[in-house]
């Protein structure tokens, strides 16, 4: 009962109601407050992710585990930013309430947490991701071999895409004039055709995919036929 | 065969220690030739430390009372009574500047025995603002300085060196490279600014979280008078607040059972709050991915397959004529549609005139992968091109 049915219940109820609210004026209110109670449950998530890394870091670090001292800089770096978030460490005052500390503004370069999310956060995510160009640029090297006629198309519009939003475009086809019969051959033109009209097609008939997926999933939930969920605990 | 795999075995080892001797001392030729050209850029270029200015001016509120009656609208509407945009729904006694005209009206009295409050505001200057602040200050004549081709206004303003902002940028410049270093291999600077990331990234988000949604919806429904003096002093009355805070509870009931993950027993408890978390998520995306992907989707592949554009023919006149181009996009966009969604109804066997449709569908899948791929490649060069910058412009300043 306790395990099983009511959860059940729970999420029966909370994605009927959503539904109904959409519908009906009547349950607007209803609607939003769910809604509300969904981001605090997301926040409090965020608080569980933090107590899930502090319980893996701290075991490595009192172990004295291989990597000790990575998990030790972890957790020095989340106590750091923590404390000068939640404290609004040298946060500038509110121009309405200055005598009140905590209503100043934690984000922004004076603060100290806008410092560390300026110079430490921001840097670091941004390198992560600009790295991958080149594992995606090795993986395409590695993988990419034109033996068929799908092989081929991927390659050549990635090709085409690639020239197509450089300065390439108008060094191998900028001779062509825009007004003439063969503007179409243009490089650039090319790109905006094939995204325009192929990709899109194409990405339009996946996300009807996926909606009719969602749907599908959605609907098992509500009616209780997908209980996979319950094995989480 | 035995004396065969320990002379392999021996071999590898040596191989390892070889590589392992290469592998230091490649860094060290790196870090070497790295700290001489790093050094000759600090001490025989100018500007070469990437100090970073700032432009200070500093604020003051002093505290004042409304005078009821004096300004009708005053305790109504009270957030025109602040000199900026939080309101103060609550507050009869209001921060403001100590020049605010409405001393002189009598609206707002001065309130004795209360300090006034100063701080200081920075705003970060970019090289050639600090630049341009510089000229003017070396100037010191009042008239106006010239640095490139733009006249500056003549008043300096109070600009001095952000230890913390230069310090900020050398930071900001090692954690770059330290992540590049993951090019050549694993190693542990690369280790430590990983470790640095997950920590830092978790925390911001969790701040993000308890600012954003706990303090404002949740605390604030709780304890209300205290969020109001300690967090959000411009926090509305409720109506209902016995309702909101009995309401408020729910969640952070659930909340709690969240919590209970992290206990070593009774993680059945948490399925409940989980149960809350996929219902509602199930709810919005039943009705959205409907409404906005299923429907919305449709309704834009259902063009007409002869498109018409506005022209104006020899005489001047405005004529409707076909556009071959449009149609031929209509055209391709609707059989693109059309045979991918075939490709993916798996129900059927994909034979004869379906295969067909199938495997034209898996061109068009084909196509749209090749431009997502070079669409992505392109934004990961982008922000390799922003790091780049950063390290050549903003901190060596090659530019």
């Amino acid at each position: 009962m306790l395990r099983r049915t009511i959860p059940i219940i729970i999420l029966s109820a909370t994605g009927t109601m959503l539904v109904v609210a959409y519908f009906s004026p009547f349950t607007l209110s209803w609607g939003e407050t769910v809604l509300d109670w969904f981001n605090i449950l997301a926040a409090v998530a965020f608080v569980l992710g933090a107590g899930n890394l502090l319980a893996v870091n701290l075991e490595k670090v009192s172990s004295r585990k291989a990597g000790w001292a990575y998990a030790a800089i972890t957790l020095l770096s989340f106590a750091a930013m923590f404390i000068f978030g939640i404290f609004k460490v040298g946060a500038v005052p509110n121009p309405s309430a200055p005598d009140v500390h905590l209503a100043g503004a934690y984000e922004g370069l004076p603060s100290a947490f806008g410092w560390m999310y300026e110079y430490v956060l921001s840097p670091l995510t941004a390198t992560m991701f600009a790295m991958l160009a080149f594992y995606v640029a090795s993986a395409a090297f590695r993988a990419f071999r034109a033996k068929n006629v799908e092989a081929i198309l991927l390659l050549g519009t990635a090709f085409i895409i690639l020239l197509g939003r450089t300065a390439a475009a108008t060094l191998l086809t900028g001779w062509i004039p825009v007004d003439s019969a063969f503007a179409v051959l243009r490089l650039d033109n090319v790109t905006t055709a094939v995204t325009e009209h192929v990709s899109t097609a194409g990405m339009r008939a996946i996300t009807i995919g996926i909606a009719l997926g969602v749907a599908a999933t959605s609907l098992r939930l509500l009616l209780g036929i997908d209980r996979s969920y319950l094995s989480k605990g | 065969m035995s004396a065969h795999s320990s002379s392999d075995s021996n071999n590898s080892a040596s191989g390892d220690s070889s590589n392992a001797q290469a592998s230091r001392w490649i860094w060290i030729a790196l870090f070497a030739v790295g700290a001489i050209g790093l050094a000759c850029n600090m001490f025989l270029r100018q500007d070469g430390l990437a100090i970073r200015h700032v432009e200070i001016t500093s604020a003051e509120r002093v505290q004042a009372r409304v005078v009821i009656g004096a300004g009708a609208d005053s305790l109504a509407k009270p957030a025109q009574l602040t000199s900026d945009a939080a309101p103060l729904a609550i507050a009869a006694k209001i921060w403001v500047e100590p020049q605010d005209p409405r001393f002189a009206t009598g609206e707002i009295t001065r309130v004795d025995g209360v300090a006034p409050v100063i701080w200081e505001t920075q705003k970060l200057l970019t090289r050639k603002e600090a630049a341009a602040n510089e000229a003017l200050q070396t100037h010191g004549d009042g008239k106006p300085a010239v640095v490139g081709a733009n006249e500056l206004a003549t008043a300096a303003p109070d600009m001095q060196i952000s230890f913390a902002d230069t310090f900020g940028v050398w930071i900001a410049a090692f954690l770059t490279l330290a992540i590049f270093s993951f090019l050549y291999r694993d190693n542990p600077i690369y280790k430590v600014a990983e470790s640095l990331l997950v920590g830092v990234s978790a925390a911001y988000w969790m701040v993000n979280g308890f600012w954003t949604t706990l303090v404002p919806n949740l605390f604030a429904k709780i304890a209300p008078d205290l969020v109001r003096a300690y967090a959000i002093p411009g926090l509305g009355v409720s109506e209902h607040p016995q309702q909101d805070m009995v309401l408020a509870f729910v969640p952070l009931t659930l909340g709690f059972m969240l919590l209970w993950r992290l206990a070593p027993k009774g993680g059945w408890i948490s399925v409940w709050p989980l149960a809350f978390i996929i219902g509602t998520t199930a709810g919005l995306k039943l009705v959205a991915s409907i409404e906005a992907d299923l429907i919305a989707q449709a309704a834009a592949t259902m063009k007409p397959l002869v498109a018409y554009a506005s022209t104006t023919d020899s005489s001047g006149n405005a004529v409707r004529a076909v556009s071959v181009w449009s149609s031929i996009g209509s055209i391709v966009g609707i059989v693109g549609v059309l045979s991918v969604l075939v490709y993916f109804f798996f129900s059927i066997e994909h034979k004869g005139l379906t295969g067909k449709a199938a495997r034209v569908g898996i061109w068009f899948l084909m196509i749209t992968f090749g431009s997502a791929f070079g669409l992505t490649v392109m934004g990961r060069i982008t922000l390799l091109a922003q790091r780049l910058e950063f390290l050549f412009y903003d901190w060596l300043n090659l530019s």
